[in-house]
């Protein structure tokens, strides 16, 4: 296959940035789409370029690091990560355009490598349950409905990848903070916090500067684990509770 | 801040008021188009002013239609506000994007649609509204007591094409507005369920279409009936 | 030289409890005087990292991925081991120990191994407290599979993502150490090296990723958790980053590297398909449990298959060899991977391949869903299903799964004593970056298993033993020795600009993975060892003159990333395969051809390599000097491994 590819290149966040366009030749159906691009990257360091930086890492769906924004959608075509995506989901002679996640919140960090710290501060706000490392009960002293486990086990397969964010028309990421406050409030160990946590989530979620929700559906439509928005609106149920019933002023 | 102030400015919370006052004016609207119905009632008006005449002097409707305009002027000015958050969120935008493959066109353009909702508002309440609180009306009298005949401004009124023209067509974006707008509410609230949300899409399905189409049936049907 | 193990005295059973009651404490209002170092945020790093911060050290993490999240472990998806029996089919401590060092073919100490089975219990209860949703059965208790080596189910697991659930958990439990301020992160920051004074660990020296700045960090201790090296490979299951870097910097400071030559091999990976191959992907373990591996009966059946001429459903039921059933009845599919690794190879040699390159077998669910029907196999690896065709572009339900055994693991790393320090004071190894419980082999889901017992519940006593014996005060970071390795560093950084070759660093990586694959990877022979450790000395040399580094240090540069890490590996590469010529017997994932026992299986020698190898750096271009620790087995028998 030869294709033509539309990259954003950008020095640093500083830098204007914009599109550099190359040509990819001699692609295989079998690659990967970042086996695509590190044969490109090869080419480009031969002929003296600085190669694409995207980020990447475990090329197996999961570590969530990938995050390209291919042909207007967060990791292309499929509804998975970028490195899971092969070049058979392309045709011969199409032209690929490929930028950042593009969010106030993701800020550019050099060409399609974004800054997603922003995630790691919504969970620093409150997602985890304060128990500190050893005064643990047994594991079978709280039986859990299975199909409580299982929908909390839904929620917390999100990757942090940041495709919501990447998706939504208003750069939210109601479905990334969602996710950790549903998988917390469904479990009971979750409980004695569950009003704060919804709280400070929120909250931090909103000084990050992501946008607000309008319910478009987009996020879980392209969410490589397919997370489901039942968990924003759970999300919204915690925090206007809380809201009206906790503590804090 | 309070609590109250807090949460009121918060995504979440700015939300639940584009919500809430979506709902109350669902609901405003149902009043509305059910009462409204009597203009097909072919009894040259009568019922359709004497109606008229309750709704603008019952206390509890008073207190109804206040609540109204709140909620229009809060849902107007917290779509402001979300727009503007929601627009400094992405300050660089994609050169393609392609929303359609996930998401539906009135979810992406509830802004627009809104929009247009509001010149034909403003059109709208200029035209009978204002009208009936503050204008000239003709009069008539129904069993020995004066009534303000509306129904012969709201005739006169839809005699003209162009006008007809704006309410089918406001009442199609209307319909846009309610087919993601109704069950949006309901998730906004947090009220999402595999029970019930199925059956909230459907009222939701049914409302968006029935609704407009009834509104927008009034003025046909006057126009063409006229002559 | 004489390495001293520190095991503690005692029965077996008892040697943990009285050693941390013999482990000296810092006082609670001292432990803010103290801080704490720690290198990676895996499964051993984030819980090491957040167990000292609740304990009221000052600790610092450091990973060189965007977020502490993203650590290799997260990629871990089969289980992890615990000996909770809470299916009550005989599992215990005892034989979870004893199912861990038969499993590493006697070659692992019997005390590290012990108290990992001991504490094993309790990582269930603190992940299950932290919110990890673990399967469950519908009474509402914990559910659990049976994992390779072992003939009880005793691996808990979160669907097909292990893993990424106990990584969530330990990310959680450091993300409330940071909020409390306990913590300070530094993502993107990667460690060049470490600053070693008196001959105890004090600092480390990184580089921010994305302002190139090389920078000093000073601490009382320094713990590394930068796990493993399989990536010598070029192509293995580890992340794209996983790198020996600081592990290795450690080294040549000082540490000694136990049994390099100890690598998994997984039996069953995606194959190959085609030279623009990055990387490996697993498929869990646990499909073990479930399908069944053949391979044509015959080899013009394969031949036919290979060229496509007919398809595995075409294939007749007593025109399949279900090599492992066949081999080993007792355990049959679920041998450990060493044995399922090397069958595969076995019968691909034979020319009974299933793919076109020949270096494939089936791994077949048609079984099993007839047995249990389709929604059951889907629930239990729907995910795993959908990856295999994500990549391979064929439906697992339809047509059986192919599968070649990949690099996967490295039992070898930084040589620790039961207190998990290397030989240089104040500097720990937890998780894979160590050498311990795991000897030849390491058994499924039990990588995880380990990395969670290092850093919750084994370091918290002996790191704050160690630091008790040192005097609450500042580390001076002032002194010289942190300037000298800075620049020593930045040194590096500029030779490795300046050589502005012809290649791309991945270039030497494939070249360096070939090197190893086929001589220091499924077998091995003096031979072909030889010839590899000449052809990785010259291609070190060409590397330092002909690699081409892009642009500046002073921005985010992943080829300079990758040239840093390439250069370690070259440097490992050659000691993996020193270790593997020296040790004369075949064991666990090390398999040296003329060693060998009639049918086939790893002969071992006891008489003359029941030892952990740990290796001594000397200096550049020097051989590394060989340091034994005998292994004392007082509990278990050694016998030949049977699985049969
Ligand atoms: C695909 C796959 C599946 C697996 N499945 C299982 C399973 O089911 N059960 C099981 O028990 N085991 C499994 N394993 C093995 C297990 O996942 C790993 O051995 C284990 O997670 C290693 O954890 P760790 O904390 O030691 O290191 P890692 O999780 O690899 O973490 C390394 C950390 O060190 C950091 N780091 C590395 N180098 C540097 C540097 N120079 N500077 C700064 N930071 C650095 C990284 O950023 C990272 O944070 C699997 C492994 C793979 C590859
Ligand atoms: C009678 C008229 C109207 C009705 C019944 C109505 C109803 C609704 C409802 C139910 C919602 C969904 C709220 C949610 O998602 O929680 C909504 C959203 C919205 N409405 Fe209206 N609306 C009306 C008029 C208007 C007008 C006049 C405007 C604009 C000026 C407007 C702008 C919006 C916007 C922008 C949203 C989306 C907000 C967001 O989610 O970001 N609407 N409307
Ligand atoms: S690289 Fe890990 S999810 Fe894509």
């Amino acid at each position: 296959m030869k294709l033509t590819l539309k990259i954003w290149r950008q020095k640093n966040s500083t830098d204007k940035g914009g599109f550099v366009t190359y040509v990819a030749d001699h692609v295989s159906k079998d690659m990967s789409f970042l086996e695509m691009l590190d044969v490109l990257n090869d080419q480009l360091t031969e002929r003296g370029v600085d190669p694409v930086h995207f980020d990447h890492d475990c090329r197996e769906g999961i570590c969530g690091m990938c995050s390209l924004y291919i042909n207007g959608k967060p990791h292309g075509p499929l509804q998975t990560t970028t490195c899971q995506l092969h070049m058979r989901s392309f045709s011969d002679g199409e032209t690929i355009t490929i930028e950042p996640w593009r969010a106030k919140a993701f800020p550019v960090v050099k060409d399609l490598v974004v800054n997603r710290s922003a995630f790691d501060r919504i969970i620093q706000a409150g997602g985890y349950v304060s128990v500190n490392t050893g005064g643990a009960p047994d594991a079978n002293e709280i039986p859990i409905p299975k199909n409580v486990a299982d929908l909390a086990m839904d929620a917390a397969q999100c990757i942090g990848c940041g495709a919501c964010v990447a998706a939504c028309k208003n750069a939210s990421a109601m479905l990334f903070t969602s996710a950790k406050i549903s998988q917390l409030a469904l479990l009971p160990q979750g409980q004695v916090e569950r009003k704060t946590r919804a709280e400070k989530m929120v909250a931090q979620m909103d000084a990050e500067g992501f946008g607000a929700c309008t319910n478009t559906g987009a996020c879980e439509a392209e969410c490589p684990k397919g997370i489901s928005i039942t968990n924003i609106a759970r999300m919204n149920r915690e925090y206007f509770s809380a809201v009206v019933s906790s503590d804090t002023m | 801040m309070s609590w109250v102030t807090k949460t009121l400015n918060s995504t979440l919370g700015r939300k639940l008021i584009m919500a809430l006052t979506g709902l109350f004016l669902i609901l405003f609207l149902s009043g509305h188009v059910s009462g409204n119905l009597l203009l097909f009632k072919g009894d040259g008006g009568q019922a359709f002013n004497m109606y008229a005449k309750f709704m603008t002097t019952n206390p509890a409707v008073k207190l109804l239609s206040y609540l109204t305009y709140i909620s229009v002027l809060g849902h107007i000015l917290y779509s402001i506000l979300l727009a503007q958050h929601n627009k400094s969120a992405r300050p660089v935008p994609y050169s393609t994007s392609k929303g359609s493959t996930n998401s539906a066109w009135s979810s992406r353009n509830m802004g627009v649609l809104g929009t247009i909702i509001l010149i034909f508002l403003v059109v709208h309440l200029q035209g009978f509204w204002a009208k009936m609180h503050w204008g000239e009306v003709p009069m008539v009298t129904y069993a020995g007591e004066e009534y303000k005949d509306l129904y012969l401004i709201v005739n006169e009124a839809f005699k003209q094409v162009w006008l007809v023209a704006l309410y089918v067509i406001s009442m199609v974006f209307l319909g846009f507005h309610l087919s993601h707008g109704f069950a949006s509410a309901f998730q906004t609230l947090g009220l999402n369920h595999n029970k019930y949300s199925p059956a909230i899409k459907m009222v939701g399905t049914l409302y968006c279409i029935l609704v407009p189409s009834l509104f927008a049936a009034m003025p046909l049907y006057i126009h063409f009936s006229s002559y | 030289m004489i390495l001293d193990s520190k095991i503690p005295a005692g029965p077996l059973a008892e040697k943990w409890t009285n050693h941390k009651f013999s482990s000296k404490l810092v006082n609670p209002a001292n432990k803010r005087k103290y801080d704490v170092i720690v290198v990676g945020t895996g499964l051993a790093g984030a819980s090491a990292a957040a167990s000292l911060a609740e304990l009221g050290y000052i600790v610092k993490a450091f990973c060189f991925q965007d977020s502490p999240r993203r650590a290799h472990s997260i990629a871990a998806q089969g289980g992890i081991n615990a000996a909770k029996n809470y299916q009550n089919d005989g599992d215990s401590i005892y034989r979870l120990f004893y199912d861990t060092i038969k499993g590493g073919d006697y070659r692992a100490r019997e005390a590290n191994v012990y108290r990992l089975a001991e504490v094993s219990v309790k990582i269930i209860d603190q992940c299950v407290a932290q919110g990890v949703p673990f399967a469950r059965e519908y009474g509402g208790l914990l559910a659990n599979r049976s994992f390779g080596g072992a003939q009880v189910s005793r691996t808990f697991y979160a669907r097909g993502q292990t893993g990424q659930q106990l990584l969530l958990g330990a990310y959680s439990a450091l993300s409330r150490q940071v909020a409390n301020g306990k913590v300070k992160l530094y993502p993107r920051t990667e460690m060049m090296d470490l600053v070693v004074i008196d001959g105890h660990a004090k600092g480390i020296v990184t580089r921010n990723l994305i302002t190139g700045a090389v920078e000093t960090h000073a601490a009382h201790a320094v713990l590394l958790c930068t796990g493993g090296y399989g990536n010598v490979f070029f192509l293995s299951t580890n992340a794209m980053g996983s790198n020996v870097t600081a592990a290795w910097r450690a080294h040549k400071r000082g540490a000694f590297f136990a049994n390099p030559c100890f690598t998994q091999i997984h039996p069953t990976c995606i194959p190959v398909s085609g030279d623009h191959q990055s990387k490996l992907t697993l498929m869990s373990e646990s499909l073990r449990n479930d399908g069944r591996v053949w391979v044509p009966a015959s080899q013009e059946i394969a031949e036919k298959l290979r060229k496509g001429q007919i398809k595995a459903n075409d294939i007749k039921e007593e025109d399949r060899d279900y090599f492992l059933e066949r081999n080993y009845p007792s355990f049959g599919n679920l041998v450990p991977r060493d044995v399922a690794s090397r069958n595969a190879k076995y019968v691909c040699d034979q020319g009974l391949g299933v793919n076109e390159t020949g270096e494939a077998v089936f791994l077949d669910f048609r079984y099993a869903i007839t047995r249990d029907t389709r929604e059951i196999i889907e629930q239990k690896y729907g995910n795993l299903f959908e990856m295999y065709k994500q990549i391979t572009g064929e439906d697992p339900y339809e047509m059986p799964m192919m599968i070649y055994p990949a690099v996967h693991y490295t039992m070898g790393g930084l040589w620790v004593d039961y207190n998990l320090m290397t030989t240089v004071p104040g500097l720990y190894a937890l998780g894979e970056a160590n050498f311990s419980e795991h000897g030849a082999n390491r058994l499924g889901a039990s990588a995880l298993m380990q990395g969670l017992a290092d850093g919750y519940f084994v370091v918290p006593y002996t790191v704050g033993d160690y630091l008790a014996q040192l005097a609450p005060k500042q580390v001076d970071e002032t002194h010289p020795e942190f300037a000298r390795i800075k620049e020593e560093v930045q040194n590096r950084i500029n030779m490795l600009l300046q050589i502005n070759g012809t290649k791309p660093v991945d270039y030497f990586h494939r070249r360096l993975g070939k090197i190893m694959w086929n001589e220091c990877g499924m077998a091995r022979t003096i031979k072909g060892l030889k010839g590899a450790k000449a052809e990785i000395q010259a291609l070190k040399k060409e590397f330092w003159s002909n690699v081409k580094v892009m642009a500046t240090n002073e921005e985010l540069n992943q080829s300079l990333e990758k040239a840093n890490r390439v250069a370690d590996f070259l440097e490992l590469g050659e000691l993996m395969v020193d270790d593997a010529l020296h040790r004369n017997e075949s064991c666990g994932g090390h398999f040296r051809e003329e060693y060998q026992t009639p049918d086939g299986e790893a002969l071992r020698d006891d008489e003359n390599f029941a030892y952990v190898a740990a290796w001594k750096y000397l200096g550049e271009g020097q051989e590394e000097e060989l340091v034994k620790e005998e292994l004392v087995f007082e509990n278990v028998k050694l016998t030949q491994r049977s699985y049969k």
